[in-house]
């Protein structure tokens, strides 16, 4: 049985170095600039941070990818491209690439760099992700967050890309990378400007016994003060629909798949995923070292395989929300 | 990586109120300064990163331990931190905690982020400072000291 790579995120070199010492087989992480959709301030990796990540993880056999996800915008195609050249001068293992124009100039200038389908491309048929394998040469693809395992599954049987999937991480409405939600409120987006709900758009604001957050004016959640809180993003907010406030899209969780890791296994998934190059080292540490053990466990016996609560229990506090879900994968409905 | 200063672990804990109430009533000047002191110890070992720093010029920040009573206020000017003894107005930035929570997050026990998501931590004021700020902290790679290689030579085995 093959063994599924553990694909860990990082904000900062101390989070990569994070990731790799606590058993991660790749890092994915960003360039501090909006090719990429983590790009918020004071995050991400110049050129010398990631040459010195690079050296920290090839030294340990781990690889380096690198997310340029967002969508090349009219007139600056070339801040793309360069983006593309820095990786490749820079001798990254992979690039993980949304926009089928930076895809094509990848392949075309780098055709020996491994290129990876982002999730922001929002393949979630065999047949988009084998066209990019015959037009661009990808030899991975991230799933979207929005199949059932059943799906993932008739994915995997029908293409001979790679498959990643999500394995834990804050959640987004199930519409990724076609979502405009941030825009309708502020006017940027992920895939514009590289952030969902961009921080010079949002107000906390404390009060007595309640805590307001807003997006550009907009009131999307007034918390108690007992209440959990979550990101400030539309999807997660609470809303008035017909006389009743309530998640009326979603409710603040985070997936999390250690349950279901043998089959995850068994259906053949190549790498997982876990979302979070905006959290602190000390996130990537707990979730990569128990994301390890339990994929370790379930690889080596699949039958036998028990899901242990202290991996429960860390990755439980460390979620959106402080709540976890199996998200798409075993929702009943198609 | 987790608790590269080897500090023991910290409970979640309270301090009395009585701390509170008293360590309220006390002068907060030492407190100011004594943080902007550290601060600038810090920048001068190298471990804030300049280009993070240039974008803190001119702002005012306020730390609120909720369980000491202790506020410290102070400003990034000119290149380094400065106490701000008399506050005018509201800070930039404000973080507030218990004692545990910001020593849980300072020593990498606890991620900010969960901290902030269990209302452990409030954060107030200009949301992308905050932000900046935040990702500031995650990003410090701090030396590897632990106890063992602070203790004089002539105790060690």
């Amino acid at each position: 049985m093959a063994k599924p790579q553990l694909v860990c995120p990082a904000g900062s070199l101390a989070a990569l170095k994070a990731a790799v010492d606590n058993g991660a087989d790749d890092v994915y992480l960003g360039f501090r600039n909006d090719t990429n959709a983590r790009n918020f301030a004071g995050l991400n990796f110049d050129d010398k941070a990631l040459a010195e990540g690079i050296r920290y993880a090839h030294q340990r056999g781990r690889k380096v990818l690198v997310a340029i996800n967002t969508y090349a915008q009219a007139g600056r195609f070339a801040d793309w491209t360069a983006s593309v050249d820095k990786a490749a001068e820079l001798g990254v293992d992979a690039v993980i690439i949304a926009d089928p124009a930076v895809l094509d100039y990848a392949a075309q200038a780098h055709p020996d760099m491994r290129r990876h389908l982002s999730v922001q491309a929002s393949a979630t048929s065999y047949e988009a992700i084998n066209f990019c394998r015959e037009k661009f040469g990808i030899q991975r693809a991230v799933l979207p967050r929005v199949l059932t395992l059943a799906q993932v599954e008739n994915v995997i049987r029908h293409t001979e890309v790679e498959i990643e999937v999500f394995g834990f991480g804050s959640l987004c409405v199930m519409n990724e990378g076609r979502c405009w939600l941030s825009s309708y409120a502020t006017g940027e987006s992920p895939n514009t400007v590289g952030a969902c709900s961009p921080a010079k758009f949002v107000q906390w604001e404390k009060k007595p016994t309640e805590m307001d957050v807003r997006l550009n004016g907009i009131l999307i959640d007034r918390y108690g003060n007992d209440e959990n809180a979550g990101y400030p993003t539309i999807c997660k907010g609470r809303f008035e629909v017909a006389g009743e406030t309530y998640y009326a899209m979603e409710e603040p969780a985070s997936l999390n798949v250690v349950e279901m890791l043998p089959e995850i296994i068994r259906i053949g998934v190549s790498a997982i995923k876990v979302e979070g190059r905006q959290r602190s080292p000390t996130y990537v540490a707990q979730v990569t070292r128990n994301l390890r053990q339990a994929i370790d466990a379930a690889v080596a016996a699949p039958d036998k395989f028990v899901v242990k609560p202290a991996w429960m229990a860390e990755l439980g506090k460390v979620a959106e929300g402080s709540q976890i879900t199996l998200g798409a994968y075993n929702r009943p409905w198609r | 990586m987790a608790n590269p200063l080897k500090l023991p672990t910290i409970p979640p804990f309270a301090l009395p109120t009585l701390v509170a109430r008293l360590g309220a009533r006390l002068p907060q000047w030492p407190h100011s300064l004594n943080l902007a002191l550290a601060l600038n110890a810090a920048k001068k070992l190298g471990v804030l990163p300049e280009d993070s720093l240039r974008e803190l010029e001119g702002r005012h920040f306020r730390v609120t331990v909720l369980d000491t009573g202790m506020v410290a206020d102070f400003a990034y000017r000119q290149g380094a931190f400065r106490p701000v003894f008399v506050s005018s107005g509201q800070p930039d930035l404000h973080f507030t905690a218990r004692l545990s929570a910001f020593l849980q997050m300072v020593s990498r026990q606890e991620d900010p982020d969960t901290l902030f998501f269990n209302r452990s931590l409030s954060i107030e004021g200009d949301t992308e400072l905050g932000l900046r700020v935040k990702n500031m902290l995650d990003a410090l790679e701090w030396p590897r000291l632990s106890w063992q290689g602070l203790r004089p030579t002539f105790l060690k085995p």
